[in-house]
């Protein structure tokens, strides 16, 4: 179960040149900046643009290869346009139908009312697309996608669209696709906060080149390509919920490498989160130190020094367990503390944010 | 009030109308369809010659019209040949004639509305599985149908007005080639006002309604 896309194409004042493997299941983000060619991708994948040359395979199917070009109404996938772009000319209910009523009898497992309940739709089936709002519509665009049974789902920014209040108010809607869906999604994003939320699979774009591929906890704790999401270096954990501290209002999830403290956000035991730690939250002694406010205290060895773009600091990645966990110290300290690779420390992680 | 003469005038004006702007819409959509989407460098050529019976006089028009179809004209001789025989001065001529004449009137609004409506929904029609071919019915048409109720009323309402272009090809031959405009030039010529009245009043109010059913439809949308 794997996607193998391989485009090349060029317009005048840009080139794409890719050649990546994906993972068959799961989010898979294309991030980077405005221009590098994210969308441009999905497309191809499409076939709403016709690379020069290419390939794609999507699970042991040939969408395209040379001298074979399926087009685009006969692959099956799923595409959310940034604009919902739903048919002004026809109700939800009848947007919906339009590509399911498309798809051979058949190949006609997607539920109907599970999807519509899962988007959240049901009373708007009979309105028009004018007199929806933002989010609703995106929602709408989502389920006439998913309703056609594709084998794969592209999404090019759902959320560019919507204000910051709507995204908050859109997210959990994806992030429960997210949990659910079987096929493979190749999601489109320049916001940070949606990758590190979503994102299973992490492939970034600069200038229609591929600067990294992989896990995302992996490309996030590189560190010769400090990837940036938002504000700061830092890495995303997959944890589960085992323990609710009524009494303190904290909750102890469990990661592949340890426990740790967090924020209690009412989720209940067992409930699967991720939570993200950004370098500048975490410091690194060599004994376990006892007086201390800091909460979240772990073995971890340190795996690699790399500097960072100002001379005096360093980020060090650690390995808990064989999770990656970045920290950003200072020269000075990674000198006194004669940091080096192989070495037991102690990760202190002074702040966990979940974030879904 | 009206003769009969008048009353077939007019039932001729109505079928020749309405023939034109049924042929219009059915040759004019795939020519709008064209102009809005093609990238070729042909579609300023074909985009012009759609347009010119915009700008000419029609009577420039008409003569060329009648060359071409006459006897001595290459489209004459081929109408004659396949046994058509000669459409000047026939009511097939007219429509021909007509037909030419309001293609501007059809082709563009058809045209506008398919460059307004853009490739986004195409392309959403695509990835829920519709050929091109199917899009275009389910997708393109229903959404450009405020820009064909347009182009179909223009073509009519044009069709009905006009006179120098009837008048070189058709000729006015009651019950056969005249129509309402001839009409009233004929009762005008003979000094009948009020026969010119009643049929130039008519004319009046007919186009004053069209343009008001226009008018509304856009205003309701708007609303």
């Amino acid at each position: 179960m794997t996607i193998e896309a391989r485009f090349e194409l060029a317009f005048p004042g840009f080139s794409l040149c890719l050649d990546v493997r994906l993972p068959g299941r799961g989010v898979t983000a294309l991030f980077g900046p405005s221009g590098c060619g994210k969308t441009t991708v999905l497309r191809c994948m499409a076939g709403l643009t016709r690379a020069a040359r290419g390939r794609l395979l999507v699970n042991d199917q040939i969408w395209q290869d040379e001298g074979h070009f399926l087009p685009t109404h006969q692959r099956p996938l799923g595409y959310v346009f940034q604009e919902a772009n739903l048919f002004a000319h026809l109700s939800v209910r009848q947007n919906l139908d339009y590509g399911r009523r498309r798809v051979p009898q058949g190949d006609r497992p997607a539920a109907f009312d599970h999807i519509v309940e899962l988007l959240d739709i049901a009373h708007l089936l009979e309105r028009r697309p004018a007199g929806l709002s933002g989010g609703e519509r995106q929602r709408v665009a989502i389920a006439r996608a998913l309703l056609t049974s594709p084998r794969l789902l592209l999404m090019d920014e759902p959320l560019a669209a919507l204000d910051a209040a709507r995204k908050s108010e859109f997210l959990p809607y994806l992030e429960r696709l997210h949990d659910e869906l079987e096929i493979p999604v190749i999601y489109v994003s320049h916001a940070s906060d949606e990758v590190a939320r979503l994102a299973d699979h992490l492939v970034v774009l600069d200038a229609g080149k591929v600067v990294a591929s992989g896990a995302l906890g992996e490309i996030l704790a590189r560190l010769d390509l400090p990837i940036r999401l938002g504000e700061d270096v830092g890495v995303v954990l997959d944890a589960v919920v085992v323990e609710r501290d009524q009494a303190w209002h904290l909750a102890r999830v469990k990661f592949a490498g340890g426990t740790l403290w967090v924020r209690d956000c009412g989720h209940h035991t067992g409930h699967s989160l991720r939570v993200r730690i950004l370098a500048r939250d975490v410091s690194i002694a060599l004994d376990k130190v006892d007086g201390t406010s800091v909460l979240n205290c772990l073995p971890a060895s340190v795996a690699q020094l790399a500097d960072e773009i100002h001379p005096a600091l360093a980020l060090v990645r650690l390995d808990i367990g064989g999770s990656p966990l970045v920290a950003r110290i200072t020269r000075r300290s990674a000198a006194r503390l004669g940091l080096a690779p192989g070495m037991s420390v102690w990760a202190q992680i002074k702040a966990v944010a979940v974030i879904g | 009030m009206l003769e009969s003469a008048d009353l077939a005038a007019i039932t001729l004006t109505i079928r020749l109308a309405g023939l034109t702007t049924l042929l219009l819409l059915i040759i004019g959509t795939p020519v709008a369809w064209w102009l809005a989407r093609t990238r070729s460098p042909l579609k300023s050529v074909v985009g012009a010659v759609v347009t010119l019976p915009l700008v000419l006089p029609p009577a420039v028009l008409g003569f060329y019209l009648l060359v071409l179809l006459g006897p001595e004209g290459p489209v004459g001789r081929l109408t004659e040949a396949v046994g058509l025989g000669l459409l000047p001065f026939t009511f097939p001529g007219l429509v021909v004639a007509s037909t030419i004449y309001s293609m501007p009137f059809v082709v563009q609004p058809i045209e506008q509305a398919f460059a307004g409506i853009g490739e986004q929904p195409l392309e959403a029609a695509a990835t829920l599985g519709a050929s091109p071919v199917d899009a275009f019915f389910s997708v393109a048409l229903p959404l450009a149908k405020p820009g064909f109720i347009t182009a179909a009323v223009l073509g009519f309402a044009h069709t009905v007005g006009e006179f120098g272009v009837v008048l070189m090809i058709g000729g006015n031959i009651p019950g056969k080639t005249q129509v309402l405009s001839m009409a009233i030039y004929n009762h005008v010529e003979a000094m009948e006002y009020a026969h010119a009245h009643w049929l130039a009043g008519g004319m009046l109010c007919f186009s004053f309604l069209v343009l008001l059913v226009l008018y509304a439809r856009g205003w309701n949308r708007r609303q």
